[in-house]
């Protein structure tokens, strides 16, 4: 009973507090505008300068096929390699398609041509998508590339690959960012309201009111954090929701079994939150704490860059947070339709480090508050 | 006789090395208003902590409602009230508000929560703040609804530490009109102060100083037993009087009052007399003994402990 009184009075008072609520809908919002329009690794208009020394039909063929991929944007004609290195160095062109003498003339005696891309190493986003790309039109044109990095000149080795993309073809950057965003606002938002929730009692000294009520220690934890749980669950569905109207970020699965699954993640984080709030001695610090938090999350768990490329301690490190394995459970319900026996590894997990934290925050709280 | 609502015997409480509490004993019994005096730091709010059992004793018993301190602290939670030295009251929530939440809080049915509520607000004169939020309260206010909040569930015991700290005079006189209307009702009140004047107004006081009880009594018992006889001169150089009066061993201690010298002696001399030998006749204007204090009392012992 002494539960409900205090969720009543914690929504109360959050009634009251007009800008931490606007902060928790806008938040997510927000952060789905952002992450969604402004971060797209999908690489596109690729600033590229051509070197035509065969001036023929075939190689300006060549060129505006090139141009009509949009992956890159002609910027100009060069007259030599000189040239090309003032451009990449000066950052105008990022790629230079360096077309040989003859290559009309091969192409027409059906032999087999060779062209050039000369690709700046030091943005290794965009070499990829633009070798890629260029491997494919090449090969449209039974054309050989070749392809220079650096000082080294490399030919490729000819194997022919014939991708196959499955739920999300067109591979869009927003498909993946969304649903991770959940994950990303729930550790960002869940942690601090915690934390701040409790420091704020133990500044203003109603907590120490309420330690020598008859309040027991856990009545208190779970009635102060379950209104959380809640304003949780609100975001999930904005998300959700707004990515879909917005985004058009298909969902798959099972709803239900997302809603069942994040609670167990909501409440790692809120555990988190009170183990914060038995460290911190003011808002301020909590706050801090969390943004500290928040960062090795962006970085580790996987939502803006592939595990599979981190060195292997940092792997490690990955598997301890929980938002890696939520962001396998949210991906894999709405993206791929992954059911219960699907994700029962990342459930272990969950379960495994939601025990952790609520052990450590109940044995901090306690010793604490007596 | 009954017995005590609150008993200890030698109850002591060290944090580390640090001995903060040290062998108190002391009783106190139903309806009564029990003060504990000492300065910053002596020991206060660590005694009330064990006493309302959020604190464990390092040393020494004691019950308090009936109830053992070391093995049943939850017992004695429900059966206190508890007011912190700020006055801790939910700024973001109304006045209504916050004494639903105690009363929620120390378990009054649900029934009878609404009936108590509005019994409060009325008693207390609260009926038209009732909607305010507890942070736009005055000073004097905030500490009565605070105090309402403390007793929604009338327990027979009430802790008040440092009730009246940074209250105005006349809030501190409405505040203790309304502790005495509460101990005549039949709930015992202990609570710290260093107001000397609010010390006079408890029925008995406990001197706590270094974490140790020097002294326990009623005010009058407290002031007889110290012996101290005081005298009010008005002297044409007040400083230099003090200087010339200073360092006798008879005199307890001189103090300033504005134009006023009080003296204080400790075994007996006749501080008038003393200060006729000492300065002369002609240096006093006017010499009257004076009623000896509480807080001459408390100086008296805080400075030769």
């Amino acid at each position: 009973m002494r539960v409900l009184v205090i969720a009543w009075k914690e929504l109360r008072q959050l009634r009251r507090d007009r800008l931490t609520v606007g902060m928790m809908v806008m938040l997510p919002l927000m952060q789905l505008l952002l992450f969604g329009y402004a971060i797209n690794t999908d690489v596109r208009h690729i600033p590229t300068v051509v070197y035509d020394q065969d001036q023929s039909a075939a190689s300006r063929d060549l060129a505006r096929g090139l141009e009509v991929t949009t992956f890159y944007d002609l910027v100009g004609q060069v007259e030599s390699y000189d040239e090309i290195e003032r451009a990449l160095r000066s950052g105008k062109a990022k790629v230079a398609l360096v077309v040989p003498r003859r290559y009309g003339a091969e192409l027409a005696a059906g032999r087999r041509a060779q062209v050039q891309l000369v690709v700046d190493g030091s943005d290794p986003q965009t070499v990829g998508s633009a070798i890629n790309t260029a491997a494919a039109l090449a090969a449209a044109r039974t054309s050989e590339l070749l392809v220079t990095r650096g000082p080294t000149v490399a030919t490729g080795p000819r194997i022919e690959v014939e991708p196959a993309t499955w739920y999300n073809p067109e591979l869009r950057t927003a498909v993946f960012i969304v649903p991770g965003l959940i994950g990303v606002i729930l550790t960002m938002t869940m942690v601090m309201l915690t934390a701040m929730a409790i420091v704020r009692e133990r500044e203003r000294g109603t907590l120490e009111q309420l330690v020598v009520s008859p309040v027991k220690n856990l009545e208190l934890m779970v009635g102060k954090i379950a209104p959380y749980v809640l304003i949780g669950y609100v975001q999930i569905s904005l998300i959700l929701v707004a990515g879909r109207v917005v985004f058009e970020v298909p969902f798959v699965g099972s709803p239900g079994l997302l809603y069942a699954l994040s609670f167990l993640f909501i409440a790692a984080n809120l555990a988190l939150g009170l183990f914060f709030s038995t460290i911190a001695k003011t808002q301020q610090q909590a706050m801090q704490m969390s943004f500290f938090f928040l960062l090795p999350n962006m970085l580790l768990s996987g939502f803006m860059f592939p595990i599979e490329a981190m060195p292997e301690p940092a792997q490690w490190l990955s598997n301890g947070l929980p938002l890696t394995h939520f962001l396998r459970v949210v991906r894999g319900i709405t993206l791929k339709g992954a059911d219960f026996s699907d994700l029962v590894p990342e459930l272990y997990w969950l379960v495994g480090l939601l025990g952790v934290l609520v052990l450590a925050a109940s044995l901090r709280f306690r010793k604490k508050v007596a | 006789m009954t017995t005590p609502i609150i008993q200890t015997e030698h109850l002591s409480r060290r944090f580390g090395s640090l001995v903060a509490v040290r062998d108190i004993s002391l009783s106190v019994d139903k309806g009564e208003v029990f003060g504990v005096l000492g300065p910053n730091g002596a020991g206060k709010s660590t005694t009330i902590r064990m006493l309302c059992g959020i604190l464990d004793p390092s040393g020494g018993r004691g019950t308090v409602v009936g109830y053992d301190l070391a093995t049943e602290a939850e017992r004695i939670k429900e059966r206190i009230g508890y007011m912190t030295q700020r006055f801790s009251l939910y700024e973001d929530l109304t006045v209504r508000e916050n004494l639903w939440f105690y009363a929620g809080i120390y378990g009054v049915p649900w029934r009878q929560r609404k009936a108590r509520v509005e019994e409060v607000l009325t008693r207390t004169g609260l009926q038209d703040r009732r909607d305010q939020l507890a942070g736009t309260l005055s000073g004097g206010w905030k500490q009565r609804v605070a105090l309402a909040s403390a007793t929604i569930h009338e327990p027979p015991l009430l802790f008040l530490d440092e009730p009246t700290a940074g209250v105005d005079p006349v809030s501190r006189r409405d505040f203790w009109e309304e502790i005495h209307r509460i101990a005549a009702s039949g709930t015992t009140v202990l609570l710290t102060t260093h107001y000397m004047d609010e010390a006079e107004r408890c029925h008995r006081l406990a001197f706590i100083f270094k974490g140790e009880l020097l002294d326990t009594g009623t005010p009058a018992q407290i002031v007889e037993r110290r012996g101290l006889r005081v005298a009010e001169l008005t002297v044409d150089d007040a400083e230099a009087a003090a200087r010339s009066l200073g360092g006798h061993p008879e005199i307890d201690e001189i103090s300033h009052y504005g134009h006023v010298l009080r003296l204080t002696t400790r075994g007996g001399a006749d501080p008038a007399e003393l200060a006729t030998t000492l300065l002369g006749p002609r240096a006093i204007q006017t010499c009257h003994e004076a009623r000896a204090t509480v807080e001459d009392a408390f100086v008296s012992m805080a400075r030769r402990s």
